[in-house]
């Protein structure tokens, strides 16, 4: 973006030029802060449903058996899930735990809310190799 | 030792089947072998860790509930009867009155005397006067066939947390429930309890052995869930000049032993859910004691897996914890003399341990 306005003035006609593309290739330091910043807020987003943040009636919250998010262990997904008779992948057992323990409707996969919860879970596993497959 | 062992493990398999048959006993067994003859060997049974929890009118947590009853159900299946039983705290999960007088009337059903403990779900909603009402006092001393027992409020914290500028009482509960809360505060027994058990073992004599029960451990094992006491250290140096020592707590809602000097130490399994151990949280060091033999990790589709209670023997100052397991086979911990610390009958061998017990 910078780079872009940086020489909108010198070449306004270049905008429709395939130049754009190959700058579009390119980011900086502070596009990668701010791609960060977005990740980390969608994180943040994430603990707060982790933590009592999903309003099911019983209040049981994910935090309850997962402080940190540990034993969920989002590296060795997919997996054959032995009691599920199939290999499955981690928001699978997350709606598992939303349907049972939490007594609430599981998300829709492509929610907000799942991916945030994805984002947590697997922020607070963050550098431990992966490992699909693992029991 | 070995014949000691051998004939507990009877015992216990004995009531354990009286269990079985029953066919839904989720229970831990400690066994509390302390007492100057084996005449004065004596048994009771520890509950602990229910977080029954209000929904809303006469609503609560089934789950939970469920955890409770059946280790009460379990107990009164004791034959011969436990000396009395050991409520080791958290009995309710927000504090509220609803939830500590719920607690107390499923408990009202257990045949025996119970002792409680108080943890910190108990306490920081109303800093426990709903608890005190109920219940008496938190930390007390008594006297059974020989052996001086101490209950201590382990769960207390640092004045200015408690008393920060809190949207509400149930702000500030809701903080300390929350386990991996970075805003949280540590345990504490505090200066004027220590100073309190200070002179109620003044009157001790040293070889008169102690049983020392508190809701967190006394030993610090990770301070990031308060798997901690902050002057646990202290409370040890107080424990030092007596022969045989066992603390026992509850918190942690898994299998947890030690041996530090002259003291054994012991977790006790919760009723409601177990937690994962902290070694299971890449980002964080922990210090579970090296003695440990972890519990066989929960599958969740089992609702009662990982949980339990206990039933402790106690002989000659040395106690053996049988864990009730359900969906696991029960664990007993006992104090081998020869080695001078609580060795697990079956699982202690690193050869001998098997896959889920591996915690990652
Ligand atoms: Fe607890
Ligand atoms: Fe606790």
């Amino acid at each position: 973006m910078t780079i872009t306005s940086t020489y909108k003035g010198i070449f306004i006609a270049a905008l429709l030029l395939p130049a754009q593309s190959l700058l579009a290739d390119e980011f900086t330091g502070a596009d990668l802060k701010r791609w960060k910043q977005q990740y980390m807020e969608v994180v943040d987003e994430g603990s707060k449903l982790f933590h009592g943040g999903l309003g099911n009636e019983n209040t049981v919250s994910c935090d309850q058996c997962h402080p940190n998010a540990s034993n969920t262990h989002p590296e060795t997904y997919p997996k054959f899930q032995q009691q599920l008779g199939k290999v499955a992948v981690l928001s699978e057992m997350i709606n598992w735990c939303i349907k049972n323990p939490l007594k609430a409707d599981p998300l829709p996969l492509d929610s907000a809310r799942m991916t945030a919860l994805q984002a947590y879970i697997t922020e607070e596993r963050r550098n431990v190799p992966l490992a699909p497959g693992k029991h | 030792m070995n014949r000691k062992n051998h004939f507990n493990r009877r015992e216990f398999l004995k009531r354990g089947s009286a269990l079985i048959a029953a066919g839904w006993l989720p229970l831990s067994l400690v066994e509390v072998a302390f007492g100057k003859t084996q005449a004065e060997s004596f048994t009771f049974a520890y509950i602990s860790d229910s977080h029954l929890t209000h929904i809303k009118g006469n609503n609560f947590v089934r789950n939970w509930d469920r955890g409770l009853t059946r280790a009460i159900a379990e107990a009164n299946l004791l034959t011969p009867r436990p000396d009395f039983i050991l409520y080791g705290g958290d009995i309710a999960q927000l504090g509220t009155p609803e939830e500590i007088d719920h607690g107390l009337d499923l408990l009202g059903a257990l045949r025996g005397d119970v002792h409680y403990v108080m943890g910190e779900h108990d306490y920081y909603l109303d800093l426990g006067e709903h608890w005190r009402k109920r219940i008496g006092p938190d930390h007390y001393s008594f006297d059974h066939k020989g052996v001086h027992f101490v209950v201590l409020n382990s769960i207390l914290t640092h004045d200015d947390w408690i008393h920060k500028k809190w949207d509400s009482p149930m702000h500030r509960m809701k903080e300390m429930a929350r386990l991996d809360n970075p805003q949280g505060s540590p345990f504490l027994v505090g200066d004027p309890q220590r100073e309190w058990l200070r002179k109620d073992l003044e009157k001790i004599s040293k070889d008169t052995p102690l049983v020392v029960v508190s809701h967190s451990p006394l030993q610090k094992i990770y301070k990031g869930w308060n798997f901690w006491t902050d002057d646990a250290e202290q409370i040890q140096a107080m424990l030092k000049p007596f022969d045989k020592v066992t603390v026992l707590y509850g918190h942690v809602h898994q299998i947890q032993y030690n041996q530090i000097d002259n003291i054994s130490f012991h977790s006790v399994m919760a009723t409601a859910w177990p937690w994962p151990y902290p070694s299971t949280f890449a980002q964080e060091a922990s210090y579970m004691p090296k003695l440990t033999v972890e519990i066989n990790r929960a599958d969740p589709f089992f609702e009662r897996d990982g949980t339990g209670w206990q039933f402790i023997n106690m002989h000659t100052g040395d106690v053996d914890v049988h864990d009730a397991l359900p969906d696991n086979r029960n664990r007993v911990v006992a104090f081998d003399e020869k080695k001078g610390h609580p060795v697990d009958a079956r699982y202690q061998a690193e050869a001998n341990r098997i896959p889920p017990m591996k915690h990652f």
